[in-house]
Parts: structure tokens; sequence; C-alpha cells
């Protein structure tokens, strides 16, 4: 199926829903493809070649609404489909906040190339991605003679969908993305740590070097060496900044409209207040170029926008979707998060953790949760001991613990340097004062 | 981005994901392939009419997989419906519904695997997709596949009614009893969610060496989980019932159950604190928290990480590792249980497979590519999430058979520790051996007795340190209600998991320094 058959077929799809009692549809059809390669001891482990396609299907019926996806593209089975779909949603109860938004939201151009898309996607070589994963393997495992398994990876995907909306939207999009990474494990007495290293980019020609990817895989493993864990308290806490999304969700969750509506986050009510260190500066940007979270539109069809949503601590605003804006009365504003970029400090890593007397440096976090509603916290974590600005000890088995009312408040520095292969673009931060939990 | 996380297994709990869950489940009252059968009575003609093939055509595609080379091809059909129904703000305003229907085709050569699926159950489509995988070899021996025989499969989830004949309308009251019981029970509630979930799975598998099995796997499962303010404070919790069920499973006993235990699960939360930091002896409640197990040993057992090397259990297979009083197994023919299966996803008979008996690490968990490799036989623990995704040695429902010892001597017997009760997620770092999982709720242990709630800690440990720090381990055995998904390499499966109380002579705790 071609993208003019996509659109049709979403547009058949309305029609034909409308036609069996829908009052207002949105449809979208999708087609993804996708590459897998892992490749152990200079052979291939595991290939998987996709490809994948379907339809998804919001319906509307006097506000009532359901929402239903197939990926039988049989126009005979999708009409019993759409049929039944149509049928169904009259036993559920109505609500009148249920109904496409309005169409003054949705974007008035859609011709802004975010460069998301590469057009060499099918000229790169089967041969090509198995080689970039063998040579990631091998200059992994010429890192140390302590490696006792490391693999080699690459993925991609392309991906096409087309949306449409009964009361005027119509958007496409087309994205591809290359990935390619190593994982190693070393041996250390009983214990085998591991560490991996992935790369990615929107470009095959912009994908970081296999080289880089296995020598980062390498030293991530072997850096583990000998960890341990060490005596609970109070410690500076400077964060890797690829692992720092994994906090950033605390904040994620409790401001979507959601989380307000249904009483489940503890930002609510916090609108212009402060929710974090001055320090901290965070944008919500749509458009980046390349960028993983990057898009024109958000999943209700209404345009993307860049937002600041932390402003020097401040919260400005909660990310806002159609149903939940229309329950809060509050206006959409793009929905879910996109790529989250953050007003930059001005040192790097080496200059941060140089004037750190003692602290931890985080560099993973192992499991854990936070509540929403209250704000609690727990994590495990592992990283390193900090002593005069060197890292002086491997460490592992530890706590973190919290609330992220006041954990965010302990912002003290950010780096200059946004980790580039994420939508969360974060560079490295510091806190102080945190609980750590070990012996 | 599938780049990240890739041994570091998660586990994820069904009642505490919020609404907007990634997949959506669905309502239809039909299929649109209208099968002529439903249900467990369903025979090996039923299946090829269901998905439109004869054994000779499936032949053809197997044939097609192995003309590179390949030793091995097999072939797994299915179709899934997923139906899901929610009720937010005291009304059922949203219904969800999947069907996705495809064949995923597999060749191997040694250990290699090379895969492919097609969504288009039609000859050229299949063959094309068997001429991918067909690709990870490359030589001219030529393997023939070998003539179907079907086995007869015991079956463990016997259910009375299909899903596919209960419409939407029959489930709605379930979803409205539920939410009024939950306010009438407390009138601190201020939030209540409800979802009803139900998927139907059919599955025709048939490998080159001559073994054609199906398998028709239902599921159910409600979640319940409500918010609660007091005195300006709110807090958030919830509650889920979870099988290889009929509608029949939600009897009124069990509606009942699960309001009351959402709330008070969430009301107890109120009075909760929590601990101080570092390490202190942990007692598990009898229950879910073979969440520990799960991930302290069940991840690490996998033989597809051992066979490379990169567990942390790699060379502990006849050692001693626990107490003599500690056996743990993993077990796909518990009835009716979240992670039971009645023959595994390459076709393999199911079982129940010692992984510590008496004390002694026993065996792996195996697959048909690692347990060759080891030359022992499968334990028919080779599972997939769907027809898009190979499979690997996975998990189906993990316990700790019963000890010698009782609850009350257990709790008696911790100065100041913790009672963990109730858990959201877990996680492991296979080579390391390091885990987690989340407490959303229990009790402090002090003096011998259980004290003051607490809540929203999480716990980290070492697989095999924990494994011989288990001190007691009681005769109360529970089987885990709720939920769980288990996630490796990106696909997610239903599992379970139990264990009696059981203490830990130490693990370290989240909490706060004075």
């Amino acid at each position: 199926m071609n993208t003019k058959e996509r659109k049709d077929l979403a547009i058949w799809a309305v029609d034909y829903a409308k036609k069996q009692g829908a009052t207002e549809v949105a449809a979208s059809v999708y087609n993804s493809r996708s590459v897998e390669i892992e490749v152990r001891e200079q052979k291939i482990e595991k290939i998987k070649e996709s490809t994948t396609n379907g339809l998804s299907l919001n319906i509307y019926r006097d506000h009532k609404y359901s929402g239903h996806s197939t990926n039988n593209l049989n126009k005979k089975d999708l009409q019993t489909f759409i049929k039944e779909a149509v049928e169904a949603t009259k036993y559920l109860s109505a609500d009148d906040f249920r109904e496409l938004p309005d169409p003054s939201l949705y974007p008035e151009n859609l011709e802004k190339d975010l460069k998301i898309e590469d057009r060499s996607y099918l000229s790169v070589t089967p041969e090509d991605k198995v080689n970039i994963a063998k040579e990631i393997e091998r200059v992994a495992r010429a890192q140390s003679d302590k490696i006792i398994s490391a693999t080699g990876g690459y993925s991609d995907d392309y991906s096409e969908s087309v949306k449409v909306h009964s009361n005027g939207f119509v958007g496409e999009r087309i994205s591809t993305s290359f990935w390619a990474g190593g994982e190693v494990t070393v041996k250390d007495d009983d214990a085998r740590p591991e560490g991996y290293h992935w790369g990615g980019s929107r470009f095959f020609k912009t994908m970081p070097t296999p080289d880089e990817l296995g020598k980062k895989a390498a030293q991530n493993a072997i850096r583990k060496m000998g960890q341990t864990k060490i005596a609970s308290g109070k410690y500076e806490m400077i964060i890797e900044n690829r692992a720092v999304a994994r906090l950033l969700y605390m904040f994620v969750g409790p401001m979507q409209a959601r989380a307000l509506q249904q009483k489940s986050s503890y930002l609510e009510g916090m609108q212009g207040k402060s929710i974090a260190s001055s320090k901290l500066t965070l944008i919500d940007d749509p458009f980046i170029e390349g960028g993983f979270g990057s898009r024109l539109y958000d999943g209700d069809g209404i345009a993307a926008q860049p937002r600041v949503m932390i402003e020097n601590g401040i919260l400005n605003q909660y990310y806002i979707d159609n149903y939940y804006g229309k329950k809060l009365n509050m206006t959409p504003n793009g929905g879910q998060p996109s790529n989250i970029r953050f007003e930059l400090g001005k040192r790097d890593f080496d200059s941060i953790a140089n004037d750190i007397k003692k602290g931890i440096f985080v560099t993973s976090f192992n499991g854990g949760n936070s509540n929403s509603t209250t704000g609690d916290f727990s994590f495990g974590v592992s990283g390193f001991l900090i002593e005069n600005g060197k890292l002086v000890q491997p460490v592992n088995e530890m706590n973190i613990s919290g609330n992220a009312k006041k954990f965010w408040q302990k912002l003290t520095e950010l780096g200059n340097d946004p980790y580039p292969y994420s939508s969360i673009l974060s560079p490295t931060m510091v806190f102080n004062d945190i609980d750590f939990s070990g012996l | 981005m599938k780049a990240t996380i890739n041994r570091r297994d998660f586990l994820r709990a069904g009642a505490v994901t919020a609404a907007g869950t990634a997949i959506l489940p669905h309502l239809l009252t039909g299929c649109t392939s209208g099968p002529s059968a439903t249900g467990h009575n369903m025979t090996l003609h039923d299946y090829l009419e269901h998905f439109g093939v004869t054994k000779n055509m499936i032949q053809d595609i197997i044939r097609e997989g192995l003309s590179k080379g390949g030793d091995y091809c097999d072939v797994y059909f299915q179709h899934m419906i997923g139906n899901y129904i929610g009720l937010e703000d005291k009304s059922v305003n949203r219904a969800y519904s999947d069907v996705s229907l495809g064949v995923g085709i597999r060749v191997l050569k040694g250990d290699q695997t090379g895969y492919s699926f097609s969504e288009e159950i039609s000859m050229d489509a299949m063959k094309s997709a068997a001429r991918t995988a067909a690709n990870i070899a490359n030589s001219t021996t030529k393997v023939e596949p070998v003539a179907f025989e079907s086995p007869k499969l015991p079956n463990y989830y016997l259910i009375k009614t299909p899903w596919e004949e209960v419409s939407i309308n029959e489930k709605i009251p379930y979803l409205q009893q539920i939410n009024d019981k939950v306010f009438a029970l407390d009138n601190r509630i201020i939030k209540s969610n409800v979802w009803f979930m139900d998927e139907t799975s059919y599955v025709l598998f048939a490998n080159s060496e001559g073994r054609m099995t199906y398998d028709y796997q239902p599921m159910g499962q409600i979640s319940v989980s409500c918010s609660a303010e007091q005195n300006g404070q709110k807090e958030q919790n919830g509650y889920n019932l979870s099988g290889r069920r009929g509608i029949e499973f939600f009897t009124p006993e069990n509606i009942d159950l699960l309001a009351s235990e959402a709330v008070k699960r969430t009301t107890d939360l109120f009075e909760a604190v929590k601990p101080k930091a570092g390490e202190l002896p942990v007692v598990l409640a009898a229950g879910s928290s073979g969440i520990l197990l799960h991930e302290a040993i069940g991840h690490g057992m996998e033989a597809d990480f051992n066979r490379k090397e990169v567990s942390i259990f790699s060379d502990k297979i006849g050692k001693k590792v626990a107490n003599d009083f500690v056996t743990i197994v993993d077990d796909g023919t518990n009835p009716n249980v979240r992670g039971s299966i009645n023959v595994d996803d390459e076709g393999n008979d199911t079982e129940k497979t010692y992984l510590v008996e008496n004390g002694t690490m026993t065996s792996y968990l195996h697959d048909r590519i690692s347990a060759k490799h080891y030359g022992v036989k499968t334990t028919g623990s080779g599972r997939r999430e769907s027809f898009r995704h190979m499979p690997m040695p996975r998990m189906r429902n993990t316990y700790m058979e019963n000890g010698p010892h009782k609850k009350g001597e257990i709790i008696e017997s911790v100065k100041y520790g913790i009672f963990a009760e109730t858990f959201t997620n877990g996680q492991v770092m296979i080579g390391a051996g390091d885990f987690t999982f989340y407490v959303k709720s229990g009790y402090l242990i002090e003096n011998g007795k259980l004290t003051q709630p607490i809540k929203d800690i999480n716990i980290i440990g070492n697989g095999p340190k924990v494994l011989s720090d288990i001190e007691m381990v009681a005769d109360d055995f529970k089987m885990a209600e709720g939920g769980w998904t288990c996630g490796k390499n990106g696909q997610g499966v239903p599992v379970s998991m139990g264990l009696p109380t059981v203490k830990v002579s130490k693990i370290t705790v989240g909490g706060v320094n004075a």
C-alpha cells in the first residue's frame, strides 16, 4: 500500500463509520518496517525483519466513545469490524467531553520539515547493517581480556502514518531511525557486571560510529568491576546525563491533565508556583530537527508548539490533551511530551565532578518507582563514589529515596552536555543532600 | 526506542498501570475472521479452517523456510482479540478493542535465528516471509520436513464461556457495581477507576520435525484503582484480579474483594511512614511477594543468559545455594493461573521445573536453542509475546514451596525490620545479580510485632546472596492474584508468582537517614 492508498483507506473508514451511525470519527492508517540484528562471536545470533500495517479508529457516537485497532486491512473484514465497533459504542455512557478537537486547534501548515525522514532508508544494504553490528562487537571485545561476552546490535525502522478526522484534519507523517550499540559482560569474581551503550540518529549517515559505540559499551562494563555498596547516608549526587530521564518521569506523569483531573498529581494547584530549584528551566520542543520526539501535531491532531513547562523552577503550564482539557476547562496545548530540553549550565561533567568533595555519581537506575499523587519515590542506583573530584570506588546495590517536592529544589547545577540519543536531552545534573541507603 | 534496557528485565503489576495503557485491548462481540467454532472444544480441523490454511500449505511454507539450508523451521499462527472497557468519574464511558492476526516464521541454523512474520495469511505473503527468515542459513544441506502429528495436550485453563460470547453490555454492570461499592465503603474516596479486560488468543503451531499443536488461551482481568483524601492529603492505590479465566470467575465474592481491597490499600497509606535507610531484616507476606523469586533468581535462571555466560548463576547448577527448606519452582501447569500454558510457544510440553530443590540449584529454564546447547530436554519455557516475536526462555508461574516455619514465629523473630505486602514492579541486572522491587505497602516490624504501615520504598539486593540469606519459610503458600506482566528484550508475557511467608535476614531498604 502506498501513501495515497493509505490516505484513501483512512478516508473510507471515516465515511463508512459515519454511515454506520458514528457522529464523529478519527482514523489512522499506519505502516512500519524494521530490522533488528544481533551479532555475537562475529556470527549473526538473531535477525528479524518485520513489516506491520494497521488501522485504528476513534468513534464518537452521540458523545459515547470507543477506540479500536486491527491489522487486518481486508476491506470486507474491515466493514464488519467497523460496523461492530460503532454498534458496541452505543452501550456505553454518554460523556459530554467526548468530541473531536475544535478544528481551530489543528495545524494550519504541515509543510515544516522536521528532518526526521532519511529518504535513503531502503538503500542501506543488509550487509552494511550486519557489518556495523560486527564491528561494534569486535571493538568492544578488544578493550579488555576480562570480557566474557560481547554482542553488537543494529536496528532501524521506517514508519508512515496517515491520520484523518471527520471534522477536517488530515495529517501525514514519515519517520526513520537507525540505532546501533553493544552490550558487554565482564568477569569479576562471582559477579558478571554488564554495561551497554547504544546511540542512534534519524539518518543513517549521522549514526555514531561503531568505534565509539563499541568502546563505550566495553568501558561501561569494565568500570563496574569491584563494585560494592557503601554506608547509608546523605550524599551529594551527580547524575550522568543519559540516566536523568528516569527521574524526569516524576514530573511528566503528574504534569498531565489526566493526573490533575483524576486527583492523582502532586502538582495539582502548583501552576505559577515553585516546584524545583531556580536552576531548572524545562522546555518541551516538538520542532527540534532530527529529534526523536519531534512532531507537527499530537495524538489528537492538535498543532504542536514549543512550550516552556518549567521556568527558573516555576511551573508554567501542564500537558493538556483534548479530552482531559475539556474536563478541566483548560485549552489543549499539544498533549503529551515531545522532545524535552533544558536551559544548560556552563560546565561539562569533568569540571563539575572535579569540585565534588564527597558524593555519589549515579550512572544508572535499577528499578524503583514514584508515587505521582504524593511525590514519594525510591529508586535503586549504581555508580561511583567520588572523593575530592576523583571516582574512587564503583558502587551498586543502593537506593535513593525522597519526595519529588523537596528533591527538585535540591538541584544545584546542570551541565552543558545534553544526551543526544533520546527525546529527553538531559545534561548532567547535581543535587545536594540526597538520602542513600546502602549498608 | 528499543535501544536501551536489554538485560535489565522488568516486571509490572497490572493494578498500578494508569488508564492510558499503551496497548488497546477491546470489546467486539465477534471476531472478523468468523471462526466456525470458539473455545477449547475446537479441533485441529477447526484451527486450520480458522486460519484458512491446510497441512500441505504449512508444509510448503516450512519447505521454503528451509530452502537456504536451515536445519529447523517453525510457524506460529495467531489470532488475538482483546477487549477493554473502562469506568471513570462514575460512568462506563470508554471501550477499546484490538484484533491482530498473523503468522511468525522462524528458521534456525545451529544457535542462529532468522525471523520474519506476515500479517497476511496468503501463500505469497507467507512464502515471502519464510524466504526472509531462511536467509539466516547459507548452505546446501537440505532438511526435509516431517509429516505432522498432533499430540493430545492437557488443558490447564478450562473456562465456561468463551470471551467472544460475552458482549459489552454484560460486562458493564460489573464495573458499576464495583464503583458503587468503592464509594460506599469509605467516604474519603474521591475518585475510582475500574477496568475490565479480556483477551483471547488462538494459536496454531507447526515445525519441520512434524509437531503440530494448537491452543486456545483466554485471559480475564478486572483492575480497580482509587484515590482518597484526608485532611488535604491524597493517596492512590488499587487492586486487581487476573487469570486464564472466563467471566464466571468474577463472582459476587470476587467483586466485593476487588472493591474492599482497593479501598483498604488506598486508605491505609494515610498512616504510612518510611523506615530508616539501610540493611534490614525483611519479611515477605505470602502471595505476590513471589516477586522476590522472579527477580532474585528467575531471570538469572533463564538459560539464554547462561548459554552466553552472562548470568550470575552461570556456574551454579548442582551447587548448594540456600537452606534445605528452600525449594523454588517455575510451573506452567497451575489451573487457571495467569502464567500457565498448555503448550509453550515452540510447541513443547509445559511442566513444573525445579530451579532449586532442597537448597540445591537444579535446572535452568530452557527453550529449544538452549536445551540443544546444553544437551538436555527443554523445560517447555519457550515463550513469546505474539506472532511478531521470536520465542526465548521465559518464566511462567514462579513460586516457593511451603517450609517448616509459622508466620507468627517469623514476625516474632524480628526486632526491627519490615513486612512487605504489596508491590508494583521489579527489575534485575542479570550479570551483577542486583535486583530490586518496589514495595507499595507493608508494615514496620518492631520488637516482633507489626506496628505502623509503610509505603513507597524500593528494596535492592543481590540474587545469590539473598537466596542464602533466606532464614525462615512458613507453611502458608499463596499464589499472587494480580495481573503481572514480565518484560524481557522488549517482549511482555503474562506471568504469576507465589510465596509462603518468608524471612530474609537482611536486604537494603530505601528509607530515610537520621
